[in-house]
């Protein structure tokens, strides 16, 4: 691992891209307007599942002003291309759920437009739908497959059939998590303009260039070299802009075709709320048998999540929920069965933490049943079953590094004076109609595609020299407000010695980066970062090889030596491509091996209030503590972990979808609630560095893991506080009171009453 | 076809906007939003929700802090608006905004003009905030990357002037 010599990584140099974004110079896709532009708009079924009969137009709007285009005016093959290729782009003759495109509509004047669009009618034939995971695992309607099952994975390890003689306790739970509204504040949208003879190009607020390109390809049944993508700044993403924008741009793409004009579409926030993705519904049984000092001995994790309507992403979201399922503790037998099942509702997809959340939420509340069972306290039952170095995950990877969980939780309880609360609180709510409780959460995350998947994405990285003698970094890899742009132009100055100021990013656009993979499963700092370091010491490299650049140089002396050499050469560039870490192997058939090169792993604590007057629950403090590898920028690090947790709070307290037959009813801000302002505690975060030897100076994956914890930390505190079992979030005021009014209230947890001192 | 525009016939409205007056035609009950960003170019106001719920579109009307998705355009006749193009002088920014960009208040951006905008209505009503008065000045507008920890650090860097230059 390569130490920061050069003081650029591990500082908080300026963002970027900051200074547009200040100033309101930051060009988003809606800020963009081409001339002869015309608008788009997405006609949609209103029914879940059925036939198409037949569309009708209103005869009261003059048609011909109208671009009308439907799934026959789909040049190449009518899917979205992505794993399984099972989503249309526009239905053709079967509705799987509501809120599918069915008609696309284009004119130049946005208002005309969508007035036009509520004078399509698609006439339909229903079928009966099916809209819980339990209907669909009773398979009354099959509505994919044979079966109704996306994806399942199987994980064992020891002998479980033995350990339930052996066990001196049995526990079993079952938690359910809801779907999450990713609530980007910038809604998607897309620009797509043809021309016969160069292709087709869109820009728009992506996270993933190349899985537009390959969809857009796919639909479009053009050759690679005539399908351009350009991201445009993007306000916010979260996983929500990962696979929906293709069909985004799918649909803007077919309207320029047809039109031969620019088109845009920009969906509004309801329409963004209830047709786009978000994330996966989940149900997960645990039954856990343990010793009598509270040692795991094994146990049965049974893990389902809602796929909605089509496969898209959730074989994969499914892998990361299996395997992060058993948390941070050491199993010597376990035997985890998973599945993604279809309803007919949209399809859910990829949001930070991509499954990992669900399963971990499950693991982390069942480890305090263990500990009510077992009589042991929350934090000594974690120490007991931590995983330590040279033992074995759940898929028998074994620890290496030299990670101490039992001195993070110490840490992370002194920070929150957890001892010292939970005393005090203990006292306090036996008179008080406000409640205090105290919650606790360990987990891991692992950064990087799962098993061979950062083998098969074969990621190239670029940078090259420029006319003044500074460096561009070439990457598909984007910027959605993580920090993308600084962190990559950080560890490019940092390996060649030159200024933060002197380096600085390209635009993703596909035909000016290389395919550098996606952006997700908290991937670019560690694994991008890394490829950048390589391909900036081949640039040096280069440099010196033909003596235009001496052995040791100083900052100056390099911009000079590659001006020379651009003005010379022309062209000077330096590609760096993936290949995996030594000793790392993975087997997809059995799901064993090494997951995930690196792991973050941490302990968060918070402190919750319920007030019994109005059974709010409130997040009074947290501490956030994490070991993340190396610290590539405080600032921005720092903002990460905040920004995940607070989402990770609405998760578990505000963000309720309402659902009604396959629809998400409340599709505005107003009536589906993110924290706001007010809302958050304190929120105190504390990084640990062990380094990490396969990520960019020793960095690991950070996006993702902040939304881990905070749910089960915070449920755990509820239950603390009110000594109720909760097992499902969100847990709003109206499902406390229900539970407060219609549980067997014991002496230990009644609702004080007015006593007369 | 005019019937279902909304105002039914452009106007003529004057208004001041960022300092400098300004003569636009637009229907009455356009949005001021789209006026803004499509009849002047100013396109640092975002939409969120077009509901008046997230903030993102806020600007400064007459001294008051609104969400211009809620103003009709007719109703900006003769007003004194402030966007965040109107905020840095030539290349100076606003010491909100250098302090933005030193705390790391910005993630995405997409909120941020309408944020900056809040922050300064806040600074010009209370120039010294406590934490609770920035949470209460700041909450109608909606950060979903922030946790907007790092924006309240960075109001109460400015009010304090520790803003460098």
């Amino acid at each position: 691992m390569a130490g920061s010599e050069h003081g650029i990584v591990g500082a908080s140099v300026p963002r970027k891209e900051g200074r547009d974004k200040v100033t309101g110079a930051a060009r988003y896709v809606d800020d963009i307007r081409l001339p002869g532009m015309l608008y788009g708009a997405t006609v949609r079924s209103k029914v879940a599942r059925g036939k198409i009969k037949g569309i009708s137009f209103s005869p009261e709007i003059d048609w011909n002003e109208y671009i009308i285009a439907t799934a026959k005016d789909i040049p190449g093959k009518n899917c979205i291309a992505l794993i399984l290729d099972d989503q249309p782009c526009l239905a053709d003759s079967v509705i799987n759920h509501p809120e599918e495109p069915v008609v696309l509509l284009a004119h130049p004047d946005k208002y005309a437009l969508a007035k036009a669009a509520e004078g399509v009618v698609i006439e339909t034939d229903s079928l009966p739908a099916i809209f819980s995971m339990e209907e669909s695992e009773r398979r009354t309607e099959i509505i994919w497959g044979t079966d109704n099952i996306f994806k399942s994975f199987l994980i064992e390890k020891g002998d479980m059939d033995r350990v339930w003689a052996e066990a001196d306790f049995i526990v079993e739970g079952e938690y359910f998590t809801g779907a999450q509204e990713h609530l980007y504040i910038e809604n998607n949208g897309m620009i797509a303009v043809f021309d016969p003879v160069t292709g087709i190009t869109v820009w728009g607020s992506l996270q993933c260039p190349f899985y537009v390109h390959k969809a857009l390809r796919v639909l479009c049944g053009l050759p690679e070299e005539k399908v351009r993508v350009v991201q445009t700044e993007t306000g916010g993403a979260f996983g929500g802009k990962e696979e929906y924008p293709s069909m985004i741009a799918g649909h803007a793409a077919i309207l320029a075709m047809k039109s031969g004009r620019p088109v845009k579409i920009v969906y509004d926030r309801l329409e963004d709320m209830v047709a786009t993705t978000k994330r996966h519904p989940s149900r997960t049984r645990h039954r856990t048998a343990l010793s009598k000092d509270g040692r795991i001995l094994g146990g049965e994790i049974d893990l389902t999540i809602d796929g909605g309507a089509y496969a898209t992403l959730s074989s994969v979201v499914l892998s990361r929920a299996t395997i992060h399922a058993g948390g941070p503790y050491f199993w010597p037998s376990v035997r985890i069965r998973s599945k993604a099942v279809a309803t007919d509702t949209p399809p859910h997809g990829a949001f930070r933490g991509f499954g990992a959340p669900q399963s971990l939420f499950a693991m982390e509340r069942h480890m305090d049943r263990i500990a009510n069972v077992v009589g042991l306290s929350p934090g000594e039952l974690r120490r007991r079953n931590f995983l330590r170095p040279g033992q074995t995950t759940t898929t028998e990877q074994v620890i290496r590094e030299p990670i101490n969980l039992s001195g993070l939780l110490d840490k992370s309880l002194a920070h929150a004076r957890y001892e010292e609360k939970k005393r005090k609180f203990s006292v306090e709510n036996k008179t008080s109609s406000i409640r205090r409780g105290m919650g606790i959460a360990a987990f891991l995350h692992g950064a990087g595609f799962t098993g061979s998947g950062e083998r098969y994405l074969d990621s190239v990285v670029g940078i090259e020299g420029t006319a003044d003698g500074s460096v561009r970094v070439l990457v598909s890899s984007t910027e959605f407000g993580q920090g993308t742009n600084t962190v990559l132009c950080q560890v490019a100055a940092e390996t060649l010695g030159i200024p933060y100021e002197c380096a600085d990013i390209a635009q993703a656009d596909t035909t000016i980066v290389p395919n550098s993979g996606p952006t997700v499963a908290s991937r670019t700092a560690m694994v991008i970062g890394n490829l950048v370091r390589s391909a900036a010491i081949g640039l040096r490299q280069t440099l010196q090889a033909n003596g235009t650049l001496k052995e040791s140089y100083t900052p100056g002396e390099f911009v000079d030596a590659c001006r020379r050499h651009v003005a010379e050469k022309g062209v000077l560039r330096s590609l760096a491509r993936y290949s995996a870490p030594e000793g790392i192997y993975w087997d997809d058939v059995k799901y064993k091996g090494e997951a995930y090169s690196a792991y973050a792993w941490a302990v968060y604590v918070a402190e919750v209030s319920v007030d019994l007057t109005t059974y709010a629950a409130e997040v009074e403090d947290f501490v956030a503590l994490q070991e993340i590898g190396k610290v590539l920028h405080p600032v921005l690090a720092k903002g990460q972990i905040i920004g995940g947790v607070a989402q990770a709070i609405g998760f578990a307290l505000y963000e309720k979808v309402l659902w009604q037959d396959g629809r998400m009813l409340n599709g505005q801000m107003t009536n589906y609630i993110m924290p706001a302002s007010c809302d958050l505690p304190s929120i105190r975060v504390i990084f640990e560095e062990i380094g990490n030897p396969h990520g960019a100076y020793g960095a690991k994956g950070i996006g993702e893991l902040p939304m881990d914890g905070p749910a089960p930390a915070i449920l755990n505190a509820v239950v603390d506080a009110l000594g109720v079992p909760f097992d499902s979030i969100p847990l709003l005021p109206e499902d406390i009171l229900e539970a407060m009014t219609s549980h067997s209230i014991s002496e230990t947890d009644s609702v004080p009453t007015e006593s007369p001192s | 076809m005019s019937s279902r525009l909304p105002g039914r016939a452009k106007q003529e409205i004057s208004l001041t906007v960022n300092s400098a007056a300004r003569t636009i035609r637009a229907y009455a009950m356009a949005r001021l939003l789209d006026v803004l960003r499509e009849e002047l170019g100013l396109t640092g106001t975002k939409e969120g929700c077009g509901e008046g719920e997230c903030g993102s579109c806020s600007i400064l009307m007459d001294g008051v802090l609104v969400n211009s998705c809620l103003i009709p355009a007719l109703q900006a006749r003769g007003a004194s608006i402030v966007t965040i193009e109107g905020l840095a002088n030539d290349d100076r920014l606003h010491p909100l905004q250098k302090a933005f960009l030193e705390c790391g208040a910005a993630q995405c951006g997409i909120c941020t003009p309408g944020m900056i905008l809040a922050a300064v209505n806040l600074l010009d009503k209370n120039p010294q905030p406590s934490l609770e008065e920035i949470r209460e000045g700041l909450s109608g507008n909606l950060c979903r990357c922030t946790g907007y920890l790092q924006i309240f650090e960075a109001v109460a860097k400015a009010s304090r002037n520790e803003v460098a230059d």
